[in-house]
């Protein structure tokens, strides 16, 4: 069964990651979008427009090359991996907009992902074991009028007063 | 002296300023340890009296200091290197007064004068507790000799250039000559600046073990005060960079936009939990660290944007002051850590959570996904140099990362954000749930419904598949929201309008009156659902670049633009590209727009000034980009960006929101009189 609903989930993740495959224009605005400009402006390659970006024209010609070349007729049938190499060799990995690589880049993404995971079970674990200390505290019925049914009144007061 | 007095005026004070708080927080602090544990001491009660007065007085210092900078600046006194590096003859009044945060030594000192200026208010209104504001009077008073202590040794505002006086300055960095410019800082710093008060509020509190939550009912409205200061610093910040930057966003995911978004997490965390503690004596413990944490993320987002640890396009020059800030830090810290361990069984929670499904636990999970959030961004911004350590090559962490981590967290939020409210204090029933979630889960299937009848199918997005589909989950959530609010509003009026017979109208007005804290917060989580709304936009950009030369037409979207000039301009500051285009949709002319870039003599750099027709639909973003030095005709690029204004409209909502939370309460809800009170245990109690 668990073999099964994890070869749902590999063809559903398939099935979302082909629908990220289109033609060359839709690759070049996709890996473009992955790409940081060389001139240091923080600013996504085809984001870049700064006045005088020294990098950012040429950048952008490499990549409608490299677009063009890895599909061969242009229909876009190479790979996205490929072509970011082929601008981390010449750029080195800050070209990157994202940590991609593998090995060590996965430590990026694992760590916010097990921290929320930790935390969402640890807020629950927490909640619940406060709720079983807290126990079954039932509170007599207080006499009308009385000094306690005051102090009661108060207190729910100021704990239900947003 | 010099024929220019205004440099030496300016040190001196600075100095006198470092000495006013260094007797404060020495003097003070004998006194507080003279009359520890009750003592009566008339003599260290005068001490600490005029400790006070000298915290007072160091706040006229720092605004000497202050005015000596923006005196220099309008003198054009350029015998001050501060002043030769960020500004220049022609600069007009307003960007020459902007000069004083333009750079690293003038924004210590706004940050020194805006830091004396709270400790002077504070100091004033000792009366509201004379022995906890003396605590925390001391606390700002050794944050205080901090930042004088680097403006007067470190970082001098007032150094002198060596050689003869340049006949003019090198001009403000053009980016920063832009309006926004004059308030985004300012703002931001106060901001900043304002989370020393709850925190020396805070630790001062604990240090004397202080009886009760008063101490949290006296630093509400700074809390509040600083928290709307913040906000409206971080989306200055974001609408600065939106018309200027011409990128056709308005948050990069920069470090030092990081650095400001990461204390608002922790304070809107902090502003929450708080009332846990307020109504229920608990989270003792961890609200103090929230806002402990929140001052020392303040300071570690100065740190990263002056030390240069991290390469960021905002960033100060790096310079030699980062290893004051970390020592300042881990003295900050260390002084918490020991105080808390001390006084650590003074933060007993009074009572425990009852209930998975409470107001209690909404706020619980509330902060988990803010502090998730922070944590995100903080591992974002530190990641690259962890990597450069660890593998030897350093990594950027731009939008695709943040975006991917942090927009599932965002939906979350946002559905914590419409649920919370109504939730019921310690516990809340089937029939409650039921009741108060049937109209907003209709809402929000009906959205749902209707964004996938108008074409928002993410499935056939393609590369925006992600972005589509969490604009689909953002808009259902956000009408689920929206619903639940009015409904909250609605059901009260209803109540009020029963009791006194007005109208529908007139009877919320009441109802907000009653209670400005909780539906004042109910409009700030509106505002937040509103930009929410204007972020989820974003999926839908469009984009188009194109050389126009006179008569040529670009279309995008509903939008067609035909250039009918270009053409180019001077003037004393600046000399000016530009294009004029006439922007129709279908025959029907709308506007002109003229995007330009300009370049600025004394600075020798350029920029380019966004061309922006905005409405509640959509943006339309024109840049000029340059010319084709082949054709000599000039590139234009177009963004039609949906939404964009409802992010804006979100902000003012909250900062109303905000506003209406600070007013107090009109009248004071009463109880009935005489009932029998029986409360057994996990039994449901709705708020009033």
């Amino acid at each position: 069964m668990l073999k099964r609903w994890g070869m749902g989930l590999m063809v559903c993740l398939l099935a979302v990651g082909m629908l990220g495959a289109g033609d060359s224009t839709s690759r070049f605005n996709r890996i473009g979008h992955q790409m940081m400009c060389a001139c240091g402006c923080g600013q996504m390659l085809l984001e870049c427009n700064h006045v005088g970006c020294p990098d950012s024209d040429r950048m952008i010609g490499e990549l409608r090359a490299q677009v063009v070349n890895a599909s061969g007729d242009g229909s876009g049938g190479g790979s996205d991996t490929a072509i970011l190499n082929w601008f981390v060799a010449k750029y080195g990995a800050t070209i990157l907009a994202a940590p991609i690589r593998g090995g060590f880049d996965r430590v990026a993404w694992a760590i916010p992902l097990a921290i929320f995971v930790l935390a969402t079970l640890g807020t629950a674990v927490l909640i619940r074991v406060w709720k079983l200390r807290s126990g079954q505290r039932a509170v007599p019925a207080l006499p009308l009028g009385g000094a306690g049914a005051d102090a009661m009144r108060e207190r729910i007061r100021r704990e239900t007063e947003y | 002296m010099g024929s220019n007095p205004m440099p030496e005026f300016g040190s001196f004070t600075l100095l006198l300023a470092l000495v006013l708080s260094v007797y404060t927080l020495v003097m003070g602090s004998v006194a507080l340890w003279r009359t520890r544990g009750g003592r009566i001491d008339p003599g260290a009660s005068r001490l600490g009296e005029t400790a006070r007065r000298a915290g007072i007085s160091s706040c006229i210092a720092m605004f000497c200091a202050a005015f000596a900078l923006v005196w220099a600046a309008f003198t054009n006194d350029y015998s001050v290197s501060y002043i030769l590096h960020h500004t220049n003859r022609t600069l007009n009044a307003g960007y020459k007064f902007a000069a004083l945060w333009s750079g690293q030594e003038g924004s210590l000192v706004l940050w020194a004068w805006l830091l004396a200026a709270y400790g002077f208010v504070l100091r004033l209104r000792h009366r509201v507790d004379v022995r906890l504001t003396a605590f925390a009077s001391v606390i700002l008073a050794a944050i205080q000799v901090f930042f004088l202590s680097l403006l007067n040794f470190a970082a001098p505002p007032f150094a002198l250039q060596p050689g003869p006086v340049a006949q003019d300055g090198f001009g403000l960095n053009p980016l920063l000559q832009y309006p926004e410019m004059m308030i985004h800082p300012p703002m931001l710093y106060l901001g900043y600046v304002g989370f020393s008060v709850p925190f020396a509020f805070a630790l001062g509190a604990l240090m004397m073990r202080y009886p009760g939550e008063k101490w949290i009912h006296i630093t509400r409205r700074w809390t509040m005060v600083t928290w709307l200061f913040l906000t409206c610093g971080i989306f200055l910040g974001a609408h600065w960079a939106y018309s200027v930057l011409g990128w056709g966003g308005y948050w990069g995911w920069d470090p030092v936009e990081n650095a400001s978004l990461m204390p608002w997490l922790t304070g809107t965390a902090f502003l929450h939990s708080v009332m846990m503690q307020e109504k229920r004596g608990m989270m003792k413990s961890w609200n103090v660290w929230l806002i402990f944490s929140t001052f020392m993320l303040t300071i570690l987002g100065t740190l990263l944007t002056r030390s240069g640890i991290v390469s960021s396009v905002h960033a100060f020059a790096s310079s030699n002051i980062g290893n004051w800030f970390y020592t300042f830090i881990v003295i900050v810290f260390a002084v918490c850590l020991f105080t808390f361990f001390k006084q650590k069984d003074h933060l007993k929670s009074e009572n425990k959570l009852e209930s998975l499904v409470s107001r209690e636990s909404s706020f619980l999970f509330n902060n988990l996904i803010l502090l998730v959030a922070c944590f995100v961004v903080l591992w974002g911004t530190l990641f690259p140099i962890l990597s450069e350590y660890v593998q030897g090559t350093k990594v950027t962490m731009g939008a695709p990362f943040y975006n991917r981590v942090n927009l599932p967290i965002g939906l979350f939020l946002l559905f914590l954000t419409g649920i919370g409210p109504l939730l019921a204090w310690r516990s809340t029933s089937l029939r409650s749930i039921r009741r108060n979630f049937i109209l907003p889960s209709i809402a929000m299937g009906v959205t749902l419904i209707v964004c996938l009848v108008v074409g928002i199918r993410p499935w056939n997005a393609g590369d925006d598949l992600q972005a589509e589909l969490f604009s689909l989950i953002t808009f259902s959530l956000a009408a689920g929201v929206i619903t639940a609010i009015t409904a909250e509003f609605l059901r009260g009026a209803g109540v009020v309008k029963t009791q006194t017979g007005k109208n529908i109208f007139a009877s919320t007005v009441l109802l907000v009156r009653r209670n400005t804290r909780r539906y004042g917060g109910y409009v700030v989580h509106f505002g937040i659902v509103v930009m929410f709304i204007g972020i989820a936009g974003g999926a839908f950009n469009q984009s188009r670049e194109q050389e126009m030369g006179f008569g040529d037409v670009l279309t995008l979207g509903p939008y067609k633009l035909v250039c009918q000039s270009f053409t180019q301009d001077s003037n004393p500051n600046f000399d000016t590209e530009y294009a004029l285009l006439d922007v129709y949709q279908g025959n029907k002319k709308l506007t002109q727009l003229a995007p330009e870039k300009r370049h600025y003599t004394a600075s020798d750099t350029s920029s380019t000034m966004v061309a922006l027709r905005s409405t509640l639909a959509s943006d339309l973003y024109v840049i000029y980009e340059g010319k084709n030095p082949d054709t000599d005709k000039p590139i234009i690029k177009v963004f039609l960006n949906p939404l964009m204004n409802w992010i804006w409209i979100g902000v003012l909502t909250v900062v109303v929101g905000t506003l209406l939370a600070l007013v107090p309460n009109l009248t004071r809800v009463a109880l009935p009189a005489k009932v029998t009170v029986e409360v057994p245990a996990g039994v449901e109690v709705h708020h009033a």
